[in-house]
Order: C-alpha cells, then structure tokens, then sequence
C-alpha cells in the first residue's frame, strides 16, 4: 500500500538492547522535552484577570443600540431573524401606545426580542441585514452558565442601558458613515 | 384577429385586447408591471404608468412608431402591432422615472410595514428604483385612520391607484369611501371614521398594491415571511370561500383570498372569511400555497421545487410506438 506521507515506518519486532530494556535514556530524553518548556514562553494566559488583545472588529456579544435621546432603534421589522443563518433570533413586534414616543423611536416596536446564544455563530449578518442600525456586536463574549435557558438573551440583556451607552463606532462600515454626513436620510422621517 | 409581437414573441389575440393582456397570454418576464390595472376590476388602469412600453410600430396599415411610451394596459393592439418592452433600454429608463417619481411620497418605512414582502411597489422599486431619493422637500404626510371596523388607512403610503375605489364600485354596494381634493393634495377618504362596513370591503386590502389599507386584524402580528401560506376553503353562504390561510403553527394570523402570478386576487372572500374565521377548525385546508420561489415568503419553507422540465404527455412519448400493447388483440 502506497503511504500517505513519507514519514510513516515499518514496525520490526526485534529483541531489544540492554541499554533500551532500563528505560533510562528515553525517560531522560522526555525530561529534557519537559524542562525545555519550563522555559518557553507561556500559551496560556490567566483568563479572566487577564485578557488578549482582540481585534478592532471582534465580534461578540449582541446590543440592542438607544438612539440619541433614549428610545429604542429597533422597530421588529425581522430582517435580522431573516438574515441568520442560525436561525437563533426570535421576535414579537408590538404597536407603541401614545406617550411611549420616548420608548421607542418607530410606530412598531419588539415587545420581546431573543437571541439563543447557543445557536447564534457570531457571523454579523443580523447587523448587516439591520436598517436601522439598532442591533451590533460588540467585543463582550458570552459568560458560561450552568443552564441552556440562561443563554436565551432577552431584551433584560441585550438593550443597552440609558446611563451606559456601549460604543459600537468602530464597527459602523464607511458606507453608513458617509450616509449619516447627509441630513435629509434621517432615519424617523415619513 | 389581430397579431402582436411583444419584445420578439408574436401572438394572436381577439379585438379590442390590450398590450399589457396579450403580454400576459405570453407570459413570463416581459410582462409590464402594474400597480393600478386590475384585470377583474373595470375601468381599473390609466393611473401609474408603470406598465408603460414603446410601440416601435403601429400596425400592418400604419407601421409609423408611437411618438411617446403608451400605457400598455389602455392601449389595444393592432394587427401587425410591434411592441418593445425589456427590450428597449430608453424604455427601461422612463420606466426608473416613473417608479422615482411613485416613491416622492412614499415614506421609507418598510420596516415597519405590514405589506413588505408582498408590496408590488417594493417589488419595482427594487428592480428599478435608486436606493437613494433625490427629492429634497418635505413629503406630504397624513393621520393614519381607520376606515372600516377592521381596516387601517395609512395615507402616506398611498399611490393614488384608485383600485380600492373600484372595489367599492363594483363590488359592494353603496361606496362611501373615495378620492376627495384634486392633484397633489388628492386624498383617500371617507369623511366620516369607521363607516366601511359592506361585507366584502376587505377586498380593498387585498387590492392594494402597497401597504395603504392593512387588515387591522393583523397588524404588526407577524412579518408575512414568517408565516406559511396554505390553501383552504369552507363552506360560505356568501362568498366561493376560497382563501389562503396565513399560519404559524396551528394559529391562524390572517385570512386572505388566493392570488394568482400577478398578484391579483382569484376569488373574493367577504368579511366573514377574513376577519373573523381565525381557527384552523373552521377551514378545510388543502395544502401548502404555491408561492414563488424568488418570493422572501418561501423563505425558510422547506418544501421541495418544482421539476425544471415538466414533460408533458402530448410531447413526449413514454412507450415508444413498437413496444405500444394493442388491447384490441
């Protein structure tokens, strides 16, 4: 049989050598493996006192963004949910009330908005698929948790809160730049 | 009986038929687009100039061109009746023109609209239409009311396409809702809140070609590509109560009526069937609706496609003639 790679050899059952039989030399030689590691540089890191530097366009976690006086982006139009490949995001739209203006910024808002952090790759599509530029990554990753159902992500867990904006600049593309510059494309407009 | 030839494909049709019908009996993609002809509605069409194609000869007697694209769905045709549609470049460009100057008011909330998905204008707007608007000054907008019981009017989005008035002309009697004010500051209106009330009013948001009129029943329950479509039908006194049922799960979210290739509705179903039978034990249903496949409706529908080639009997021979068994013998 032809091998696959030029390294494999043929075993050959022969009596072995003195020298082979005390096990000495090889039990030395894997020592020495040993110790050179001792003074290698580490792999590891001690995760979570200290982090590794991640990219500029890490993709982690999901946030529902505010827009500029407070009231929720998101108008449930489901592009997001259409968009995944995973098929991780779950929404209910809701009417807004009069008086919730403040609440949220379109006529239609997500009364509930899940995303199953099981499921989801964290491939971004759901924040190039969104119009209205409420949902991004951010750099947070997903804790551990001890239940499946603690990983389905409310709107509790992904809306940002209204004293902690979460900065997403760096992974607004160029495009959506140059179109914020031109004021009559405002997003509320009718 | 006269012959036409659409963008190279000839047909012969009665008297008296238009562009856009024999277009149809043709088929396929160079049929004109349409937002205010209805074929079932009469007097119905003359209004967007969507359907809009250069006539590159008149007829057999008069082969002199049109001087101007002609509203294929108001235009007969002629014997010997050349026509030029997806063809036509120059064509092409006034039909941009016409779409740009539909969405001047139209507002960009397709988020949060009801009709995405299914709306014709997103439909053109998306072949042909800029993604950006170069209108400048303030869009014209309007309260959203309700005109019926059940039916929401949301004019902002309105194309003027009179299709809903037409319904209410020819299908119900008594209108009590139509276009009141002239020009740009013509308006759908009923004067009076709530008053749409005739049994088979419901057909206007079945018509409409954007999302102006919109089942109140159904609003903002669900995107129409998350819910699957399926043919039913029960027994109705008033209507063929032939309809499409729009479900997730064993929930019904909407009834509507079955449309065919050009989305124009089959049969009409009367309020009843709409608005009110919403459990899936009033219906019999038949199966899965034909939806197609380029449609964001068949999205996530795992059904299986329709073979590329259907051969039909008449052309292909399935026993070849020798091996054909003589049952006479």
């Amino acid at each position: 049989m032809q091998s696959l790679t030029n390294r494999s050899k043929v075993v050959v059952k022969k009596e072995m050598t003195w020298m082979e039989k005390i096990y000495l030399p090889a039990i030395l030689g894997g020592l020495k493996i040993t110790l050179k590691h001792f003074f290698r540089k580490k792999v590891t890191i001690n995760y979570p006192e200290e982090k590794r530097d991640i990219a500029a366009v890490y993709r982690g976690l999901h946030v529902l963004k505010r827009d500029e006086n407070g009231a929720e982006r998101c108008t449930a139009c489901g592009l997001c949910a259409v968009a995944c490949p995973a098929e991780a995001i779950t929404m209910i739209a809701a009417e807004r009330k009069g008086g919730e203006e403040k609440l949220y910024r379109e006529e239609k808002y997500a009364s509930t908005y899940e995303i199953n952090m099981l499921r989801c790759i964290f491939c971004g599509l759901c924040e190039e698929a969104c119009p209205k530029e409420a949902i991004f990554l951010t750099d947070q990753l997903v804790p551990t948790f001890r239940d499946r159902a603690d990983f389905i992500y409310g709107k509790d867990k992904l809306v940002e809160p209204k004293d902690a904006p979460v900065d997403i600049s760096k992974r607004q593309t160029a495009e959506v730049k140059e179109f914020k510059t031109h004021k009559q494309y405002t997003h509320n407009k009718l | 009986m006269p012959k036409v030839t659409i963008d190279g494909h000839s047909i012969e049709v009665p008297d008296g038929t238009t562009i856009l019908e024999a277009a149809r009996k043709i088929g396929g993609k160079i049929v004109p687009p349409a937002m205010c002809y209805y074929s079932t509605l009469k007097t119905s069409g003359g209004y967007c100039r969507t359907c809009i194609v250069k006539v590159s000869k008149g007829s057999e007697r008069d082969p002199r061109p049109m001087p101007k694209p002609v509203a294929s769905c108001r235009t007969t045709v002629m014997d010997g009746m050349e026509v030029e549609n997806i063809t036509s470049p120059d064509l092409m460009e006034a039909r941009a023109g016409v779409v740009e100057f539909l969405l001047i008011n139209h507002p960009l909330d397709c988020p949060i609209c009801d009709q995405a998905g299914e709306c014709h204008l997103q439909d053109l707007s998306y072949e042909h239409g800029l993604s950006k608007s170069r209108y400048e000054f303030e869009r014209r907008t309007f309260e959203k009311i309700d005109i019926g019981e059940k039916i929401k009017l949301h004019m902002t989005r309105c194309i003027l396409c009179y299709r809903c008035v037409k319904v209410a002309d020819q299908l119900c009697d008594g209108r009590v809702h139509g276009v009141i004010n002239r020009g740009d500051v013509s308006e759908i209106s009923t004067y009076i809140k709530n008053v749409v009330d005739n049994d088979f009013s419901g057909n206007m948001i079945d018509v409409c070609p954007v999302g102006a009129l919109t089942d109140r029943t159904f609003r903002f329950k669900s995107r129409v590509w998350n819910v699957n479509p399926v043919d039913a039908h029960r027994d109705c006194k008033k209507c063929a109560g032939k309809v499409m049922l729009w479900q997730k799960g064993p929930e019904v979210f909407r009834v509507t009526g079955r449309k065919d290739t050009y989305g124009e509705v089959i049969d009409w179903i009367c309020n009843e069937c709409r608005f009110d039978k919403k459990q899936t034990s009033d219906w019999v249903i038949e199966g899965p609706s034909n939806i197609e496949r380029t449609s964001v409706i068949s999205q996530n529908h795992y059904t299986l496609p329709e073979p590329a080639h259907k051969p039909l009997l008449n052309d292909v021979k399935i026993v070849p003639d020798h091996y054909q068994i003589d049952n006479k013998k």
